[in-house]
C-alpha cells in the first residue's frame, strides 16, 4: 500500500492517523455513503458537516465500527483495519462520543468513566475475588477531569443523571479523551447544550487538539464548526462535496456547498 | 487557527445564581434524593414500622420462636427473590423462577429416591437443571430478542408441564430421602433462637450476590445493561453475554432454592411453587428495586421478602383472615411501585 498517491493538501509532510478510502454503505436501496474518502492528520480538528441525510452519521459509524461499510478501506496509522464492532475501533485507539451520550444514568461519574474497562484491586482481592478498585478509579477519574480542566465536576460519586446536560457531555468527552490514544470522534457534542455549556465543550475540543489528539467533530452548528475546526469535510448526498478550511471559505460558502447551491 | 480563542470562562456570577436556584431543595425533595441514593432505606423503614406495630398488636410476635419461624418461612421466597433481583436489574422479569425451582427439586428428589443416585450427584443434577432452565430463558431473550416477560411466561408453562410429566404428579416425601437433601431443614441453636441451615444458606447467597453486584465489574455491567442497554453496548459492554450470564446465575440460585425448599417442606412436591413466581417479584418490588432496571439492591430484596413474611405472620397472629394478608401485600406492592416512580423523578 502506498500512501503517497493520495493527496494531502494542507499537511502533506505528515502521515494521516486515520484514512478512509471510497467507503460505500447502502441500506437496501438507500445509498448512505457513495464512495467517501477522508484523511485525519495529527493534531487537527476535522469537522464533518452536511444536511440531514447527507451521510454524516453513517460515515462516522463506519469510522468507529458501529456500522460495517459494504466496500472501501480504512487505515489507522497506515495499517489497514476492519472494524466489525465499536470495540474494534476502540482497540485501535479511536474513541467515540455518541450523540445519545452513551452514559449510564444511574451509575456515578467515576463508574461511567471506567464503564467497560473497570480496574481491579491488586493482589488476591482483585485476581480471585475480582474486586473493583473503586477508590483508585475515583482518584484517576478526578485526575483526568482536572487534567481536562473540567472544574465543575469534582464529585465523581454523583450519579450522572443528577448532572446537567453539559456536565454529562463533559463526562462522555472525558471518557473518550482518557482512553482515546489516537482519535476522538464527537457526534453533535453541543446539540443539546446551552451557550455556556457549549463553550465548555468547545474548549475541551481545543484542549484535546492542543494535546496532540486529533478530533473529528460532527455538528450542525456552523459557528461552532468555524470556531474550532481546522478543516471542514462537507457531505452532500452521500458524497464528500468538498473539504474546506475556515480560512478559505465563509459560513455562507459552506452552506451553499452543503445545499448544492455552489461547488468548492 | 485565526478564529477567536477567547470563548473562555463565561460571566460566572449570573450562572451561579441560576444554579443556586436549581439546587434549592425542599425537605421532601431532600428525602427523595436520599431514597434515590440508598434505595434500601424505604423498605427498611417499612419493616421497622411493621415490626413495631405487630409487636404491639400481639406480644407473641416478638418471641424468638416466632422470629425464627418467620425467617424459615422467608427462606425459599427470599432465595428465589435473589434470582429475580438479578433479572429485574437488567430490566427483565422472570415469571418462571418458582417453576424452575420446583422442577429442580423434583429432579434432586426423584434421582436420589427412585434412581438410587448418590445425594451429592442428585444435588448436582438439580443444579444442572437450574442452569439449563436459565440458559433456555437467556438464549431466548438474547438470541431471539423476545421480551423476558413473554419468554418466561412460555417457559413457566413448559417447566410446570415437564415437572408433572417427570414426576407423574407424585410427591417425594422427605423421610424417604437421603439426609443430605433435607439437611437444609435442620436447625441449630444460636443463643435462644433456632436457625435453620436453609436460612443460613439464603443469607450467604445474599452476601455473595451483594458483593458481586456491588464490587465487581460484572455487577456494574449488570446495572449498566439494565439502566440503558444501548449506552452499555456503546461503552463496550458485551450486553448479550452479560444477560446470558445473569440468567445462568439466576438458574444456579434457583437450584439452591430447590434444595432449601426440600428441607423446609421436608418433601419435594410437583404442585405449588406457582405462587412463588409472583411472591419473588413482590419481594423485589417492595425492596425498592426498579422494574425498569438498573436500580436497586439485593439487600432491599431481603428486606422486601422479610416485609412480606412479617406482614403475613403478624396479620395471622393478630387473628386476621388469610385474605387480609393477601390484601395487605397487594396494597404494599402498589405503594412500593408508586414510591419507585416518585424517586425516579429526581433531577439535580
Amino acid at each position: 500500500m502506498t500512501m503517497t498517491e493520495f493527496e494531502a493538501p494542507h499537511v502533506a509532510t505528515r502521515e494521516p492517523i486515520l484514512q478512509a478510502r471510497n467507503l460505500v454503505k447502502t441500506f437496501g436501496r438507500v445509498v448512505g455513503l457513495d464512495g467517501v474518502s477522508l484523511d485525519l492528520y495529527p493534531g487537527e480538528v476535522l469537522a464533518i458537516i452536511g444536511d440531514n441525510g447527507a451521510g454524516k452519521s453513517t460515515l462516522i459509524k463506519c469510522l468507529t465500527g458501529a456500522e460495517v461499510p459494504d466496500t472501501g478501506e480504512l487505515f489507522v496509522s497506515g495499517q489497514q483495519v476492519h472494524f466489525k464492532r465499536p470495540q474494534d475501533a476502540r482497540v485501535h485507539g479511536i474513541e467515540t462520543v455518541y450523540q445519545n451520550l452513551a452514559v449510564s444514568p444511574a451509575l456515578d461519574v467515576a463508574s461511567n468513566l471506567f464503564l467497560g474497562r473497570e480496574e481491579r484491586r491488586a493482589g488476591l482481592l482483585g485476581s480471585v475475588f475480582r474486586m473493583l478498585d473503586t477508590k483508585g478509579m475515583r482518584t484517576k477519574a478526578k485526575d483526568e477531569l482536572t487534567r481536562l480542566g473540567i472544574s465543575t465536576l469534582q464529585d465523581v460519586t454523583v450519579p450522572v443523571e443528577n448532572l446537567s446536560g453539559g456536565q454529562r457531555q463533559a463526562v462522555a468527552v472525558a471518557r473518550a479523551a482518557a482512553f482515546g490514544s489516537k482519535v476522538v470522534v464527537l457526534d453533535e457534542p453541543t446539540a443539546a447544550l446551552g451557550v455556556r455549556e457549549s463553550n465548555q465543550v468547545l474548549q475541551l475540543v481545543r484542549d484535546l487538539r492542543d494535546r496532540g489528539l486529533p478530533v473529528i467533530l460532527i455538528s450542525h452548528n456552523m459557528p461552532h464548526v468555524f470556531d474550532v475546526a481546522d478543516r471542514i469535510h462537507i457531505q452532500r448526498l452521500g458524497k464528500c462535496a468538498a473539504t474546506i478550511t475556515p480560512q478559505s471559505h465563509s459560513m455562507t460558502d459552506a452552506v451553499a456547498i452543503m445545499t448544492g447551491a455552489a461547488t468548492a | 487557527m485565526t478564529q477567536q480563542q477567547t470563548a473562555g470562562p463565561p460571566s460566572a456570577g449570573q450562572a451561579d445564581l441560576a444554579e443556586e436556584f436549581l439546587d434549592r431543595q425542599t425537605p421532601l425533595s431532600r428525602i427523595r434524593n436520599i431514597l434515590h441514593r440508598y434505595p434500601a432505606v424505604s423498605p427498611a423503614l417499612v419493616l421497622l414500622i411493621a415490626v413495631v406495630v405487630f409487636s404491639l398488636l400481639n406480644e407473641r410476635f416478638l418471641r424468638v420462636e416466632n422470629l425464627s419461624l418467620i425467617t424459615q418461612q422467608v427462606s425459599v421466597v427470599g432465595t428465589l427473590a435473589i434470582a429475580q433481583t438479578l433479572i429485574i436489574l437488567t430490566a427483565g422479569i422472570d415469571l418462571s423462577v418458582g417453576a424452575v425451582m420446583i422442577l429442580s427439586s423434583m429432579v434432586m428428589a426423584q434421582l436420589a429416591v427412585n434412581n438410587g443416585v448418590p445425594a451429592p450427584l442428585a444435588l448436582l443434577a438439580g443444579l444442572v437443571v437450574g442452569l439449563a432452565a436459565g440458559a433456555l430463558n437467556g438464549f431466548l431473550v438474547t438470541r431471539f430478542r423476545l421480551p423476558p416477560f413473554i419468554v418466561t411466561l412460555g417457559t413457566l408453562n413448559i417447566f410446570i408441564a415437564l415437572t408433572l410429566l417427570y414426576s407423574n404428579g407424585a410427591t417425594v416425601r422427605g423421610s424417604a430421602m437421603p439426609p443430605l437433601l433435607t439437611w437444609t431443614g435442620t436447625t441449630f441453636p444460636v443463643g435462644p433462637v433456632r436457625i435453620s441451615t436453609g436460612v443460613v444458606m439464603m443469607l450467604l447467597l445474599y452476601i455473595a450476590v451483594a458483593f458481586i453486584l456491588g464490587k465487581t465489574a460484572w455487577g456494574r455491567h449488570v446495572y449498566a445493561v439494565g439502566d440503558d442497554k444501548e449506552a452499555a453496548r456503546l461503552a463496550g459492554i458485551p450486553v448479550n453475554r452479560v444477560l446470558m450470564s445473569v440468567y445462568l446465575a439466576a438458574g444456579a440460585v434457583l437450584a439452591v432454592g430447590a434444595w432449601i425448599q426440600i428441607g423446609r417442606t421436608n418433601a419435594a412436591s410437583p404442585n405449588g411453587g406457582v405462587d412463588l413466581n409472583l411472591d419473588s417479584i413482590t419481594a423485589v418490588v417492595i425492596g425498592g428495586t426498579s422494574l425498569f432496571g438498573g436500580r436497586g439492591s439485593v439487600w432491599g430484596t431481603l428486606l422486601g421478602a422479610l416485609i412480606v413474611g412479617v406482614f403475613r405472620n403478624g396479620l395471622s397472629l393478630a387473628g386476621l383472615d388469610v385474605l387480609y394478608q393477601t390484601l395487605a401485600v397487594g396494597v404494599l406492592i402498589i405503594v412500593a411501585v408508586s414510591v419507585d416512580q416518585w424517586i425516579r423523578k429526581v433531577k439535580s
